[in-house]
């Protein structure tokens, strides 16, 4: 007998037949369902039945539409060279309009409007996808969890991409399509506004996101610890505790004084996740809106120390000359 | 499977690493940290022993010429044509010529710049260029001392035995464009040599270097007072200068700046006054020196876009924050306005 003691899935999930899932009233299933020895080393090896729905449909074909938009936009940015089109590809970009159009609806295409259609689509895209991840945990009678997890990432996309450039007057403020040209950004988003790491949300965002990675590897430490007692059937121990829980709890209370159950870690877990996003966006609607140098907002409010001098002061030459650069 | 899932797995793993020690230029450690500004603000620069072996070869100094009189006769009554070393001695004028052909064209000789028919025809537009760039020379060493202080600029400074310097620029607007209605990103999405391959702005020169665009893009109030209005796209584009700054001196962001404010003079480094005085030559150098000279070149000297080549920080520096290991030349050379040390 095969046991979850190991770092790597030792064993292939996969019974004699694919599993046809609950029965769900009014849904009839027509999709076949099949196993791929691949993913079973590290996941089900079933793959399917799949649900699309007329909402997955045209979330795909909206999605599809925004990534042909990008796509097509950097390959004519290399003169649909393929060999170059491969080669930049993680710097190529697709770029907002320049501040000059502020809010406008439709720029020329070739300064930004096909950003403007490529951010439609894939906003519509995303949005659909979230109402039928909610629509399909409704239908298998679960709860709504995983929606409102992801709601909460939408969140931070739509502040960044919409909500925030609504408010600035200026679709220029938004982030580029684009792999390195959105890490760019993101830099100098945080010089032109003064440093982020004094935006307290930034802080916040970044202590749920490091805590995050952290409660995800002591609970999947834990559950893989355990496993040799059947802690994996982390359902059944929240209702039933068995040794596997009793043994876990008793670590962390040996390690840390203090453990959560079975069931509230995922909580923890849960909430983590969701406070990262959901604070991150608070933090960027803040900036550029009601503050513009989060360092100097950090030394009004405390949270910059000053320093000493290693040398002697120097002062601004401009103020001298009175001009540039 | 396994056997082939394992196999697969060690091939990408040993790959990846093969390539990321042979191709990100590192060099080998030890690596020093030097503290250059008050303990934890991150004020350090990095260097290793093999990094400086490297920097000192590529900045060894060429042979020294002997020093010639002031006095005697004038290269004005010597030589026809002579227009901008007219201060000179014969004896100091030919000293010059020689440093000439031995810091820019020490292969090609004097026929690169001169007809040797007639040494005071002005056929060759290399000798149109020399001559510029001697006045050039002059004025560096005269009025820009904010900049070069008084260990000041020969040609050797840039050209390093070379007839045109390594580190020339060019305006650029990004590769070959589909053009049309697609998008054209304001020359954003490309690797370059002056964006520090990034994908920002391929070209932060010509706007910082030749034209006078706003560099300074921080508020200096906290709340929005309307300090600043520079767009994320601007801010990318000074961002991009200071790359550029940065790989030409060899230097990283602290070395002017503290990182936790970076607009603040009142935290920076007084390194970051010289830049400024710098930044200031540049526009003005690039302006009234190199790119009037455009009508002189012939088309294959001219860039993609038909400008003349310019200068940017990394012409003099080429990778180290005092160029030439901050060894002057220019002190033994009054023919070009250096200064000796006092």
């Amino acid at each position: 007998m095969a046991y979850y003691q190991n770092i790597f899935t030792q064993v292939q999930v996969r019974g004699e037949a694919p599993e046809p899932g609950v029965e769900v009233a009014g849904l009839e299933r027509t999709r076949a369902a099949a196993f791929v020895h691949f993913f079973g080393r590290f996941g089900n090896a079933q793959i399917g039945p799949i649900y699309l729905g007329y909402l997955g449909s045209l979330s795909l074909a909206l999605g599809f539409i925004a990534f042909e938009i990008i796509g097509l936009n950097m390959w004519a940015s290399v003169k649909w060279d393929p060999l170059q089109f491969v080669r930049q590809l993680p710097w190529l970009a697709l770029e907002p309009p320049k501040p000059e159009y502020g809010l406008k609806i439709f720029p020329p295409l070739s300064e930004g409007g096909w950003w403007l259609i490529a951010g439609f689509f894939l906003t519509a895209s995303v949005l659909l996808w979230w109402w039928r991840m909610y629509r399909r945990a409704r239908a298998l009678g679960l709860g709504t969890h995983t929606a409102w997890a992801f709601l909460s990432a939408i969140w931070l996309y739509l502040v960044l991409g919409f909500i925030r450039p609504v408010l600035m007057g200026s679709w220029s403020e938004a982030v580029p399509f684009g792999i390195f040209p959105h890490l760019d950004w993101t830099s100098a988003f945080s010089i032109r506004y003064g440093n982020l790491f004094y935006n307290p949300f930034h802080m916040l965002s970044i202590v749920f996101l490091y805590g995050s990675a952290l409660l995800f590897a002591m609970h999947g430490a834990t559950i893989l610890a355990v496993g040799r007692f059947g802690g994996e059937r982390e359902i059944e121990q929240i209702l039933d505790r068995g040794t596997a829980s009793e043994r876990a709890a008793l670590f962390w209370r040996w390690t840390m004084g203090f453990n959560a159950t079975m069931e509230s870690i995922h909580r923890w877990a849960w909430w983590f996740a969701v406070l990262t996003t959901l604070t991150g966006g608070i933090g960027i609607l803040l900036t550029g809106t009601v503050v513009d140098n989060w360092y100097l907002w950090g030394v009004t409010h405390g949270l910059a120390p000053e320093y000493p001098h290693a040398f002697p002061p120097v002062v601004d030459p401009a103020l001298a000359t009175g001009g540039a650069p | 499977m396994r056997i082939v899932l394992s196999l697969f797995g060690f091939l990408a793993a040993a790959f990846l690493t093969i390539m990321m020690f042979t191709t990100a230029g590192w060099v080998r450690p030890p690596i020093v940290g030097v503290q250059t500004g008050f303990r934890g603000t991150g004020q350090e620069q990095l260097v290793s022993a093999q990094a400086k072996r490297i920097i000192e070869a590529a900045n060894a100094l060429p042979e020294a010429i002997d020093p010639a009189s002031p006095s005697g006769e004038r290269a004005t009554a010597a030589y026809k044509n002579v227009k901008v070393l007219t201060d000179l001695s014969t004896e100091q004028f030919n000293r010059v010529m020689v440093a000439i052909t031995q810091w820019v064209s020490p292969e090609q000789g004097c026929a690169y710049c001169h007809n040797t028919e007639n040494l005071a025809d002005d056929g060759l537009y290399t000798k149109i260029v020399a001559r510029r760039m001697l006045e050039m020379t002059r004025d560096i060493n005269k009025n820009y001392t904010a900049h070069v202080a008084d260990t000041g600029v020969t040609c050797y400074t840039c050209h390093r035995g070379q007839p045109v310097p390594s580190n020339i620029w060019f305006e650029n607007k990004g590769g070959p464009h589909a053009g049309g209605w697609s998008a054209h990103n304001y020359g954003f999405g490309h690797p370059g040599a002056a964006n520090g391959s990034t994908a920002m702005t391929i070209d932060p020169l010509t706007p910082h270097l030749f034209d006078n665009a706003k560099i300074r893009v921080q508020a200096s109030t906290s709340l929005p007072e309307g300090t600043s209005n520079a767009s994320i796209q601007q801010t990318e584009q000074t961002y991009a200068l200071m790359i550029h700054i940065s790989q030409g001196l060899g230097v990283n962001c602290t070395f002017c700046h503290n990182s936790r404010n970076w607009a603040s003079w009142e935290q920076s480094n007084p390194q970051r006054v010289t830049a400024w005085h710098g930044l200031f030559m540049m526009r003005e150098l690039n302006g009234a020196y190199l790119e009037p000279l455009k009508v002189s070149y012939p088309e294959n000297r001219l860039g993609p876009l038909g400008d003349a080549p310019k200068a940017n920080c990394a012409t003099c520096h080429q990778g180290v924050s005092k160029p030439l290991l901050g060894q002057s030349m220019a002190k033994d050379f009054p023919e070009l306005g250096g200064k000796s040390a006092p």
